[in-house]
């Protein structure tokens, strides 16, 4: 596709590509880098209904359900249509898994999902949950959410994953039995403790700042994006007002009454065209959003780094010590201070015996030490290779994505541009009729 | 000298009035209305001194029909034979008080005027005043507003420069309509305000009515012997209903374009804050600094562009909803003028006359400002257009050079 030729690089030369059409070509994107899963499987979020139930506590609660379709790829291809596997889950369901990769490959930047509640709005944009758009929002948020597991080559042949897609009943209970939970929650307040580690990455402490960055500016961006749609809204509507005063006066007027009355209803077309300009505007909103939350999973990833090398750092400092201790104790010089020693020198020394008793631990917990310092050495190394495979991925993935996000954007303002050329151009035809 | 200025006999120092019957009609050009002959006629006895005119009081108003009868062919912009400009504001400082004037340059080529240029400078006060006596003098046609004395909301400062310009651009404006309109255009007055020094202004202001108020207070006689005139011309109720209504109308068209000014301009309040957001952005970047810092540049453009479309807006469309909402208030107060003269000048199709040729100045008039308005739209969003096509020519181009095959 990088041939030359005004048809060459679809994407950027059609100006007419809709957001929809965007977004399919991002999820080709994803398909085309191929995991042998996305090779196998088309996966789709397409339906959402309302269930009413009884929760946890025995109470009644309304919630949304999603339909999640998978269809072999080669059926697809070979012509044929058969009806795609389905299943139901609900938003909870899809934290569960998501919680549960986060556990399970901590070197990884697992995808986000999409805002459990609706921030950054302006204000005809509707907060509720239950808004019919919003769901509708969330839908695709979900099913791009699945297709990034789906194209990441280490959570995609994730079992657990795979009976998300395809085991309706019991996967709640397998994924539990994995015991994940338990790890977890120690991981979890690992990660919220404080703790200074001496010689990190250099690379993850920059990423660390980079994810600060990110999520700052992207939400400065979303803040001000909101605002300055509410105003454009102010602006289009207002323009309403025109329709319906040019629609008055032309009834008292005799040779002005059809150009007004006409000028008017292009008036009206104007003001109502905001909804849809508005509406677009949104699914460049919500890709801001995906990387906005991709910024504290990346956060995460540095962190856990840290948490590692801290582990690391804490054991040989452990095993140093403990060096030490054998080393006074065999040499019988004291080069620390510690209070130990001291009441030994006032209270009369050891006997060789217990003196031979100690020697004998501390030869045994140097030993495990320096098993745990090298095991936890080749756990960090590990994690770093990993995870930064893996950031390299991320980065390259949110390049393009983004790029690819302000193309469409730009594609956004020149469709607003060029309706509004028309309709003002037609306008002013019925001006000239006045 | 255009035919329909037939009426120029009316105002006074009139120099082919001046001249005896017989001349008068080869001076003028022979393809002119024999009207031109009938006026020359009726009143060159009555120009010599005023007291003559008392004498053509005993006369029918029939001749009066035919002094105030004129064209009514629209005057083509080709046969304009009157320019003025009104430009040039000053400040004036005296121990009493502070002032602005203006410069009002005229150029013409009619006979009445001793020069075929003039440049005087005139304050505010000076053009109260020539509308002052252009409706004594006419009290039942429609005088074009001027901009409003003092302005109430905002309290914006008297000599405030964006002030000052739309208060000349009115003023302009103004004497325009004068100099347009068949009947103001040949007023004395009219012609004391283009080329009068100050001081000679200054007496002439100080003169008592002139001729012109006591034509008005002839017709006030006039129509005090015709009283007894019962049905109102059923055009004249027409024309006070349409007034009201339309004065409604430009209203509400006056106020939606404020506040549609407003919401523009707090559109581009928030608008400002977007460009730098990206460009702060894109030091976090490698890779996408370049694509960010060329959205920001297209905002920031954008910007430009929506603070020219909001300038536009407020000095060309605001100003003429405003000038004919001032017009329909004073359509609307000649309700008051509920006396029989109406009824006579109504009968005379001298209102009539006006009022139909006020109609299609105001048609003029709104739609050209309209079809501007639409026209500059078109160019605001077509310069937009362009901003951003070219932000993708340039991702365009980045993507061949880089050989990416970024698009799947």
């Amino acid at each position: 596709m990088a041939d030359s030729g005004s048809e060459d690089i679809a994407v950027i030369g059609n100006t007419d590509l809709t957001p929809s059409e965007s977004e399919n070509n991002l999820k080709n994107t994803m398909v085309e880098k191929g995991t042998s899963l996305l090779k196998k499987m088309e996966i789709s979020v397409a339906e959402a209904e309302k269930r009413t139930g009884k929760n946890a506590v025995n109470m009644q609660e309304t919630y949304t359900v999603y339909l999640i379709e998978t269809r072999p790829v080669d059926a697809a291809s070979e012509g044929t249509n058969p009806v795609p596997d389905s299943l139901w889950r609900r938003y909870s369901e899809f934290e569960l898994l998501r919680n549960y990769l986060l556990v399970t490959y901590p070197f990884a930047v697992v995808p986000p999902l999409p805002e459990k509640r609706a921030e950054f709005v302006w204000h005809k944009l509707s907060a509720d949950n239950m808004d019919p758009d919003f769901v509708e929002r969330r839908r695709v948020g979900l099913e791009n959410f699945l297709l990034r597991v789906a194209s990441h080559p280490a959570l995609s042949s994730d079992k657990i994953f795979y009976l998300f897609l395809t085991e309706e009943n019991g996967w709640k209970e397998t994924v539990f039995e994995t015991g994940f939970q338990a790890k977890a929650d120690s991981r979890l307040k690992a990660l919220n403790a404080t703790f200074r580690v001496k010689n990190p990455d250099k690379r993850f402490v920059e990423m660390k700042h980079y994810g600060d960055e990110l999520q700052s500016v992207i939400s400065q961006l979303l803040r001000v994006r909101a605002r300055a749609a509410d105003r454009l809204y102010g602006v289009y509507k207002v323009h309403g007002n025109y329709g319906r005063v040019f629609s008055e006066w032309s009834a008292i007027e005799k040779e002005m009454g059809d150009g007004l009355q006409s000028a008017g209803h292009h008036m009206d077309a104007y003001a109502a065209s905001v909804d849809d300009i508005l509406e677009e505007e949104e699914h460049y909103a919500d890709q801001l959003k995906e990387y906005l939350f991709y910024s504290d999973a990346l956060r995460t990833v540095c962190r856990k780094h840290e948490l590692t090398q801290y582990e690391l750092e804490m054991a040989v400092q452990d095993l140093t010590s403990k060096k030490q201790q054998r080393e006074e104790l065999a040499t019988g010089t004291i080069r620390t201070f510690s209070l130990k020693g001291m009441t030994s020198k006032l209270f009369g020394q050891e006997t060789p015996e217990q003196r031979e008793a100690k020697l004998k631990m501390l030869e045994t917990q140097i030993e495990e030490g320096e098993e745990l310092v090298k095991e936890r050495n080749s756990e960090c190394d590990e994690f770093v290779k990993s995870a930064w495979v893996d950031i390299e991925r991320f980065k390259e993935q949110k390049d393009h994505d983004l790029r690819e996000s302000l193309i469409s954007y730009a594609i956004m303002q020149i469709s607003m541009c060029k309706k509004g050329i028309q309709v003002w151009n037609n306008a002013k035809e019925c001006f000239n009729k006045m | 000298m255009s035919a329909s200025v037939v009426d120029n006999t009316v105002s006074s120092g009139n120099s082919s009035v001046a001249i005896p019957t017989d001349i008068s009609g080869q001076i003028l050009d022979l393809d002119e209305d024999d009207d031109l002959e009938v006026f020359s006629k009726d009143t060159s006895t009555t120009q010599t001194d005023g007291s003559s005119f008392n004498a053509s009081m005993q006369t029918s108003p029939a001749s009066m029909i035919n002094q105030y009868k004129f064209e009514e062919e629209e005057e083509d912009a080709d046969t304009k034979d009157i320019f003025v400009t009104v430009d040039n504001p000053e400040s004036h400082v005296t121990a009493i008080e502070t002032y602005i004037t203006y410069r009002v340059e005229t150029k013409t080529t009619r006979s009445e005027f001793d020069s075929s240029e003039f440049e005087v400078r005139r304050r505010y006060q000076d053009f109260l005043w020539l509308k002052g006596r252009l409706e004594e003098a006419h009290p039942t046609l429609i005088v074009h507003p001027l901009p409003e004395k003092f302005v109430m909301k905002g309290m914006v400062e008297r000599f405030n420069e964006d002030f000052i310009e739309t208060r000349r651009r009115a003023l302009h404006k103004f004497l325009n309509k004068i100099a347009e309109h068949p009947i103001f255009s040949s007023s004395e007055d009219f012609k004391i305000f283009l080329t009068a020094g100050s001081g000679e202004l200054t007496s002439h202001k100080k003169q008592g009515p002139g001729f012109l108020s006591r034509m008005g207070e002839t017709v006030k006689a006039v129509a005090a012997a015709v009283r007894g005139v019962r049905n109102r011309p059923q055009e004249f109720t027409d024309m006070q209903e349409y007034a009201e209504a339309f004065s409604q109308k430009i209203s509400s068209l006056d106020k939606v374009t404020q506040r549609i000014v407003r919401e523009q301009k707090e559109y581009l309040e928030e608008l400002k804050e977007c460009g730098p957001t990206y460009a702060l952005w894109s030091q976090s970047e490698q890779e996408l600094a370049e694509p960010l810092k060329n959205v920001a540049g297209c905002v920031d453009n954008c910007c430009k562009e929506t603070e020219e479309q909001v300038k536009h807006l407020n000095d060309h469309l605001i100003p003429v909803l405003h000038e004919y909402v001032l017009c329909a208030d004073t359509l609307k107060m000649r309700d008051e003028l509920d006396k029989a003269e109406d009824r006579l000048e109504w009968a005379n199709n001298a209102l009539k006359t006006d009022w139909t040729r006020w109609q299609k100045v105001m048609r003029t008039d709104l739609r050209s400002a309209f079809i501007d308005t639409a026209e500059r739209n078109v160019s605001y969003y077509e310069k937009c257009l362009a901003v951003w096509e070219s932000f993708l020519q340039s991702q365009r181009t980045d993507a061949e050079g880089n050989g990416n095959v970024d698009s799947s």
